[in-house]
């Protein structure tokens, strides 16, 4: 079951009280699923279900290569290890050891990395990763994703304990705006067609995605029918869902909470290039380190706005022919 | 044994930082008090005594370099400049704030007289073994000092920092160990246990001593002995309390970072004013 019920409003959820039940139900379900963190349970709030689950949950203090490195020996013994720490230190602290330890190795981790891009907000440049995507596609076998939604987070996070490879999920730990129907599946790899449109197809994701719904309501007001399509999945990328809308409305547009080099744009760029040209351009962070403020003023300071959307999308249009 | 007419001013000084550390927390409404506050008074003793700085000069590389590896209790560090006149005072109140200068974590490149960026906790350490080579290699008998968070020495970057460290006879570096027995899960003893920091840090080819890190007379004497370039690193493990000087933060046993309300701000600020009147009469 699937159904999109976006109307702009936030989902009370907050994404870090969704993965403190959700990790814990995981493990519940499966005696083999086994979590792991860095210093920040109290972060999401598995602390408590840790403290009486001592054989479940690992905490390992702050030396989250280490911990990478022991999931991955985890995994070797069976288990279906679930790592979290934020963003920055989910991706580049750990990086070779997700690398060689996981994918080389071929042992199968999930790791959670949270606040990224700008929703790092009060923690400032050093905790706002940019690139994590960029890292996690260059591994091969990776799953890379971009929650959308609280409903999405627990749809995900089920799939990927089972999952083959390692696979690196990104999710602020505040609110979203609700765009799915609780309890609905979101199949990794499969895009999700938001709003039909036929003049611009623009592929989003994570926070991104409110952004592109609220871009495409504005510009349909001018006359402009845009698609928004949920391209939670960065790796592997839905290539079908890129071919058809590229050719459907001639014209495409990429909106990401990351660095234009090596995320979303990227992936999507590579099929045009490939497959279909068309006029393109992205929104996205112009290859910049995060820094400090309310989540608000950064989108606006990297441009990542509902109106930069709108900007953009009018200006590729204009070079259609 | 210190003047007390010495000692008066530097727990003066660790006052005011706690006060200014405060103030910046405050006026964003929530941050990371407790690692500030257990590092008040090594700060005080720092910038009181032991560092040669020019608060008009931030960049004269003459001076001794600080750098707070444990990048979270950057509002400890900027009350101490602020205190010592490397910027307005009144700057503090832009914590955090769209295009400030004081950012959650320390930043070289944004606030005069930080000396090195931190945040990503363990990555500090090795900076701190570089800039120390670095004084050396330049010929110039400046010294660093490094505080370290207990829960950051579970990072293995630390350990490879310290084992250069003392492979490279860095006797112009000071570790200071801020050994507070929090981290941000809760107690060191419960997350992830250490053992004993002063075997760790001798079997590491340290000049180690312990002392009471909150009281700026036992640091300083620390301090003053880790002047005798000794051929080997020195490590001082500061003993503190996480939240220390203001007794309701320190007795919230989670108190890694915490909200402040108007009133609660009020009422320690008035405590700590009091205190300060005690000691400058
Ligand atoms: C590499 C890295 N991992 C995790 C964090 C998140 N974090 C910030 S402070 C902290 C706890 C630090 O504990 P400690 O070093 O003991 O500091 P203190 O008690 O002095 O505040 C954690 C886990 C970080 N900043 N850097
Ligand atoms: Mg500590």
């Amino acid at each position: 079951m699937m159904k999109v019920v976006y109307t702009g409003e936030m989902d009370p959820r907050l994404c870090k009280s969704v993965l403190g039940e959700t990790i814990p139900a995981l493990a519940e379900k499966d005696a083999d699923v086994i979590y792991l963190d860095a210093d920040l349970m109290s972060c999401i709030g598995t602390a408590k279900w840790a403290k009486a689950n001592p054989g479940r949950a690992i905490n390992c203090g702050i030396a989250e290569a280490n911990m990478v490195g022991v999931a991955c020996g985890l995994a070797s013994a069976g288990f279906k290890p679930i790592v979290h720490t934020f963003g920055p230190f989910a991706s580049r602290r750990c990086y070779d050891q997700a690398f060689l330890s996981g994918g080389y190795a071929k042992n199968d981790v999930t790791i959670i990395g949270t606040d990224p891009g700008v929703t790092a907000t009060m923690n400032g440049g050093t905790h706002m990763p940019f690139e994590d995507v960029a890292l996690y596609r260059a591994l091969p076998g990776a799953t890379v994703i971009d929650v959308t939604d609280p409903t999405m987070l627990i749809s995900v996070l089920g799939q990927c304990v089972n999952r083959p490879g390692v696979k690196y999920i990104r999710v602020g730990r505040k609110q979203y705006a609700k765009v799915y129907e609780e309890g609905s599946d979101l199949p990794i790899g499969k895009a999700v067609t938001l709003r039909e449109g036929s003049d611009i197809a623009i592929f989003a994701c994570g926070i991104m995605v409110h952004e592109a719904m609220q871009a495409a309501g504005t510009l349909a007001a001018e006359g402009i029918q845009a698609a928004v399509i949920d391209m939670f999945t960065i790796k592997p990328l839905d290539v079908e869902a890129v071919e058809a809308w590229a050719k459907k409305c001639g014209a495409v547009l990429v909106a990401e909470n990351h660095n234009k080099f090596g995320g979303l744009w990227s992936a999507v760029s590579e099929v045009l290039a490939q497959k279909r040209p068309v006029p393109a351009g992205y929104v996205a962070v112009e290859d910049e380190f995060g820094e400090v403020g309310p989540q608000g003023y950064l989108q606006e300071r990297f441009g990542l706005t509902a109106a930069h959307i709108v900007e953009q999308a009018k200006s590729i249009i204009a070079k259609k022919s | 044994m210190m003047e007390a007419a010495k000692k008066k001013e530097l727990q003066a000084l660790a006052v005011r930082i706690r006060m200014a550390a405060l103030e910046a927390i405050h006026s964003l409404g929530s941050g990371h008090l407790g690692g500030a506050m257990s590092i008040a008074d090594v700060l005080a003793v720092l910038y009181g005594k032991e560092m040669k700085y020019n608060a008009a000069d931030p960049k004269w590389p003459e001076r001794d370099k600080l750098v707070c590896s444990k990048g979270h209790a950057g509002p400890a560090v900027y009350g101490t400049l602020a205190v010592k006149g490397f910027f307005p005072y009144e700057e503090l109140k832009t914590l955090n704030r769209p295009g400030t200068r004081l950012p959650s974590h320390c930043d070289r490149n944004k606030t005069p007289g930080v000396d090195m960026t931190t945040g990503s906790l363990g990555q500090g350490t090795s900076l701190a073994c570089g800039m120390a080579l670095g004084e050396k290699l330049r010929g110039r008998d400046a010294r660093v000092f490094l505080i370290v968070g207990d829960g950051e020495s579970n990072e293995g970057q630390v350990w490879e920092a310290l084992a250069f460290a003392s492979a490279k006879k860095l006797d112009n570096l000071v570790v200071l160990l801020d050994w507070n027995k929090r981290q941000l899960d809760g107690w060191t003893e419960d997350v992830y246990p250490m053992g004993d920091y002063v075997a760790k840090l001798e079997a590491f080819g340290f000049d180690t001593v312990k002392v009471n890190g909150n009281d700026v007379e036992a640091v300083a004497d620390a301090l003053e002995r880790t002047r005798q370039a000794a051929g080997k690193p020195h490590a001082v493990i500061l003993d503190t309390v996480k939240g220390a000087g203001i007794q309701e933060v320190a007795d919230t046993a989670m108190n890694h970072s915490l909200p402040v309300s108007d009133e609660q701000f009020e009422r320690w600020t008035a405590q700590l004013k009091s205190e300060l009147a005690a000691l400058e009469g």
